[in-house]
């Protein structure tokens, strides 16, 4: 079975485009006929991360392989990385600045939330180099 | 192509094919891109079609037209009721009271009248009451009473179904009302009473036709507002109506426009959205998890709420003007109903069913070689989405083509590509229409 890959670039400088990949990836699972919660689990975990892409990293490149037995997200940035990964996986824990919370994002939930909808969730980063997230959701049939 | 209308699916919004012209405005206005051109003709797609009855709206060739009952339907019937929707109440100028325009809807042909928006006040009690019982029911709570809505979350949102309300919508509450009472007047068995709804769209025909919250509907027929409207302006009387036809009240008389359904349940976490496209925006934000905090959403397929129905004969803010101008002296509510009443028979038998046609293929392994195809034949389109082909975008074109309903011949970039490969470059680049033509340096 040959795997199905998507690819994006994440524009890191316009809000309104944010969501638009994790969008994009939730359309083309409904369209393999995915089941719900696959396809919620996958939209949110993506979404989370896209947005702090957006937020942190100036942007990146988002690669989703989708097979029918998972769906694997690799979203790529080269932003200031992640000083302390334990810290930052804490519920309520953020650096957003003052104006990003004002928009209603940097409540500290975004990693958690992703590893709350993957059943992996692998990041690896270099601070001043950048962060690479995988997720990884898989289809039990 | 033709394969896909089934008559699984039956709809209210048809067409006209003697009046279609074959241009491209419905196609690019459906909000499901339910609509193709084929050999000249629009053809609506069956599983995909929700009713809202957004192609008739943009039709400039009145093609597209909504299936309803007429005035003759009545004969059928000993006796009859109307059961106006409150958007009704806008539609004529100059109206005193919302009484005497009871009054004259009774007067063009019917023996009763009964408010749906009496039933809606029941339908609002009994949400407040469903929310407060029932706080594990997935949040936010959808209304259930605009059924292109439904139909909407059943083929686009079927992971949200188990948000929808499980209520009767107000519509099919005040048939089952006005029935009772009609037999218990006249001492007729149900089946020679007629009630009709006086609809403002087309999705409340197909609501009545092929329920999605209950097996049979307990009306018999829907009459459109603009149908009947001639009837009613000439049978309006000016002096005072000698007798009191009104049983709703300001919350009932409110669900005719955006936000009445949502302040009628006396909460601020209720949230009311109106229009197609913004209905669908908030739905993937609820399916996205993103929105917090609110308990209750009343989506309006139409904008304004049923006020901009595409059966109304009025501008939809100047009905909602009158509505408001119309309920200023109304009661709160004039809704009777007792707890134990509200809670039994207003829950709804069924909830509508999830309708695949957005899938690609009955099993993922089919369906994911199809979308690989796809996304294949959509880089090597133009990606303008022009319409030329019959299909609102080129994406719609690549899943056409790998569903097996037609062939990348449909595109025109494609037919000036083999007229460059048989060495009609030059005149194929005149040949094509003025916008696709490369600009001449």
């Amino acid at each position: 079975m040959e795997p199905l890959h998507l690819h994006y670039d994440v524009n890191g400088n316009d809000f309104t485009c944010a969501g638009e990949a994790s969008g994009k990836i939730k359309r083309t699972l409904k369209s393999l006929g995915f089941s719900p919660a696959i396809i919620r689990n996958v939209a949110i975990a993506v979404y989370e991360a896209e947005i702090n892409m957006v937020i942190h990293a100036g942007g990146g490149v988002i690669d989703c392989t989708i097979q029918p037995d998972q769906i694997l997200v690799v979203l790529k940035d080269t932003g200031p990385g992640i000083p302390d990964i334990e810290q930052a996986m804490q519920e309520g824990w953020s650096t957003a600045p003052e104006n990003i919370r004002q928009l209603g994002f940097g409540a500290g939930m975004g990693l958690p939330n992703i590893k709350k909808y993957s059943d992996d969730l692998k990041i690896d980063s270099t601070v001043g180099v950048g962060t690479t997230i995988t997720i990884t959701v898989r289809n039990h049939p | 192509m033709e394969a896909r209308v089934t008559e699984q699916y039956y709809h209210s919004v048809r067409l006209d094919k003697k009046k279609c012209e074959g241009c491209i405005h419905c196609i690019q206005r459906c909000p499901t891109q339910a609509i193709r051109v084929r050999n000249g003709k629009a053809i609506i797609v069956a599983e995909r079609c929700i009713d809202c009855g957004e192609c008739i709206r943009v039709c400039p060739h009145k093609a597209k037209y909504a299936e309803r009952d007429g005035m003759e339907e009545l004969s059928r019937f000993s006796y009859t009721v109307a059961l106006p929707a409150p958007s009704l109440y806008g539609q004529i100028a100059n109206v005193k009271d919302i009484n005497s325009l009871l009054c004259a809807l009774r007067d063009i042909g019917f023996d009763d009248v009964f408010e749906v928006s009496a039933a809606a006040e029941r339908i609002s009690s009994g949400t407040k009451k469903f929310l407060k019982e029932n706080t594990n029911f997935p949040r936010p709570v959808i209304s259930s009473a605009c059924p292109v809505i439904c139909r909407l979350i059943s083929v686009c949102f079927p992971n949200l179904i188990e948000h929808i309300l499980p209520l009767h919508s107000p519509m099919e509450e005040a048939g089952r009302l006005a029935r009772e009472a009609a037999m218990k007047k006249t001492g007729l068995p149900p089946e020679k009473i007629g009630v009709f709804f006086i609809t403002p769209c087309p999705a409340k025909v197909t609501a009545i036709r092929h329920p999605m919250e209950c097996e049979t509907s307990n009306l018999d027929g829907a009459l459109a507002m603009n149908d009947i409207y001639p009837a009613l302006v000439s049978a309006l009387k000016h002096e005072e109506a000698e007798e009191d036809l009104q049983n709703s009240g300001l919350i009932g008389v409110s669900w005719g426009m955006t936000g009445g359904e949502a302040s009628g349940i006396l909460s601020e976490d209720a949230l009311a959205v109106d229009g197609i496209e913004n209905c669908m925006k908030l739905l993937e934000e609820i399916e996205d998890e993103k929105l917090h905090d609110i308990s209750f959403i009343e989506l309006n397929a139409c904008s304004g709420g049923c006020v901009g129905g595409v059966l109304t004969a009025e501008n939809p803010f100047i009905a909602k003007a009158r509505l408001q101008h119309l309920r200023k002296y109304l009661p709160v509510a004039m809704n009777r109903a007792s707890a134990e009443e509200t809670r039994t028979v207003l829950t709804a038998e069924k909830l509508p069913e999830p309708v695949p046609a957005l899938r690609l293929a009955d099993n993922l392994e089919d369906a994911m070689k199809k979308m690989n195809r796809l996304n294949a034949l959509l880089e090597t389109f133009p990606r303008l989405d022009c319409g030329t082909c019959g299909a609102p975008t080129c994406r719609a074109l690549a899943e056409d083509i790998v569903r097996g309903y037609t062939t990348e011949q449909d595109c025109i970039f494609r037919i000036k590509e083999e007229l460059e490969g048989a060495g009609l470059g030059k005149a194929a680049e005149d040949l094509i229409p003025p916008p696709f033509r490369k600009k001449k340096e």
